[in-house]
């Protein structure tokens, strides 16, 4: 349980090869769930292909329940990489976490607050990128006063919160998840009544992980959408 | 960067504030090193670098660099090709539907036109039939009318002929009785009689014998 993060420092950047890895290998994972789903596409689809057909439908309807879909089409694209990445990193750290010497190699890359910020600021810097670029540095701006002016310090501080809560969010459920998953497992290694004893609440928790992943994803991508159609929409 | 830093600094206080307290190893090994970190920069905010020297900066360039690597890869190989077909197939079918309901029209249009055409045939056998009919009665009634009056034409001919025939018959008798009458009348007398002088007496005899009866 006593794990350190890995550091390495290279042109003046920190980095955590670990956290490197694991994106790497979310981006493969997703790439290739989503290379292999979409070869030898047919009109009617089979296998696969609903798979990935049913995925993209679903993200459309998480961007059509916010904004209609001629403004938010556009987005289609980054919510659904979003949610197969969001949902890949979260199930990544499921099965096991590979430590070696004490430094944690393996685990979700969602199980780290840099990488979750990340995430978060980057849909909310789009979401002012996009709230200028479609409804005016105008529009952009009186946003601010609406519903009423004096608001104005509130709605300020909410861009703030937005952005902390949707990445800490995240980051939050992942962690504790791994957490306990470790503690379950350091149980499980301690003895043979610790494994007896573990087996039936590491699995419950495993099960509840998946869920908890799955649920994380599907927030992270429909609260960026909810905050995409409050910038880009000017009408409400 | 700064108004992240303020929530954040809070935040990562009071964890620092609990690890004290001695939570699970792995926070306190987590935690130390950002508090570390946000403590300097808390502590020495001019110093500047060090808070930005202890972030893992390089992680947010990556996780940048991967995510928006991925977003391209999967428009290019998944996303795009995956939009076509499923535009490609929404437009077939609305092609199909636009097809199946000009199909439609159009086959109810052929119906009622052969329904138009079938009842048209229907009256026009009708008619046929009444004329036919028609024609026959007339044609009938004009045989019967013909037969008719060639019947009766035939009759009136045949008693036409009797009454020549026996007017005939009558002259032949009358003719024969004046000159048997002559004949007898001769061989009564002895003497000639002259025909001449004499037939008209005699048949004006014969014909009061004959208003006679």
């Amino acid at each position: 349980m006593n794990h350190v993060n890995p550091k390495w420092e290279f042109l003046g950047l920190t980095f955590n090869p670990s956290n490197i890895l694991m994106l790497a290998v979310t981006c493969l994972v997703v790439f290739l769930i989503a290379f292999i789903s979409t070869r030898n596409m047919k009109l009617k689809p089979t296998g696969m292909q609903n798979f990935m057909e049913w995925v993209m439908d679903f993200v459309k309807g998480i961007i059509k329940s916010n904004m209609d879909w001629k403004t938010g089409g556009r987005f289609h694209l980054l919510a659904l990489t979003l949610i197969m990445f969001i949902f890949v990193a979260n199930m990544l750290g499921l099965p096991f976490a590979i430590a070696y010497d004490h430094v944690l190699w393996w685990k979700s890359p969602t199980a780290d607050p840099t990488i979750t910020m990340t995430l978060a600021v980057m849909v909310l810097v789009l979401t002012h990128y996009y709230g200028v670029k479609m409804a005016g540095v105008k529009n952009y701006f009186l946003g601010f006063t609406k519903p009423l002016a004096f608001m104005t310090p509130l709605k300020i501080i909410e861009e703030f919160a937005n952005t902390l809560t949707l990445g800490l969010r995240l980051y939050g459920n992942i962690y504790a998840g791994e957490i306990l998953i470790g503690l379950l497992a350091g149980l499980a290694t301690a003895s043979v009544g610790g494994f007896l004893g573990a087996i039936l609440p590491a699995m419950a928790w495993q099960g509840f992980s998946i869920f908890i992943g799955t649920i994380q994803a599907f927030i992270f991508v429909m609260l960026s959408m909810v905050y995409m159609s409050h910038k880009v929409q000017t009408d409400h | 960067m700064n108004p992240f830093a303020i929530p954040l600094c809070t935040d990562i206080e009071m964890k620092h504030h609990q690890t004290e307290a001695g939570p699970p190893a792995s926070l306190v090994s987590e935690g130390s090193e950002t508090i570390v970190s946000l403590d300097q920069f808390v502590l020495a905010a001019s110093a500047g670098d060090g808070f930005l020297d202890k972030l893992n900066t390089g992680d947010i360039l990556a996780t940048l660099f991967f995510f928006t690597l991925l977003m391209l890869l999967l428009k290019k190989f998944a996303w795009g090709p995956l939009m076509g077909i499923m535009d490609q197939r929404a437009e077939l079918i609305a092609s199909e539907i636009e097809e199946a309901e000009k199909s439609r029209s159009e086959s109810a249009k052929l119906l009622e036109e052969q329904r138009a055409l079938l009842k048209e045939a229907r009256t026009e056998a009708q008619a046929i039939v009444e004329n036919a009919k028609q024609q026959g009665d007339a044609q009938r009634a004009e045989i019967m009318e013909t037969a008719r009056a060639e019947a009766a034409r035939l009759k009136e001919n045949a008693a036409a002929e009797i009454a020549n025939e026996k007017d005939k018959a009558i002259q032949a008798v009358r003719e024969e009785f004046v000159s048997m009458s002559i004949l007898a009348a001769e061989k009564v007398l002895g003497k000639e009689v002259s025909e001449e002088d004499n037939r008209a007496l005699i048949e004006e005899t014969i014909q009061k014998a004959g208003e006679g009866r």
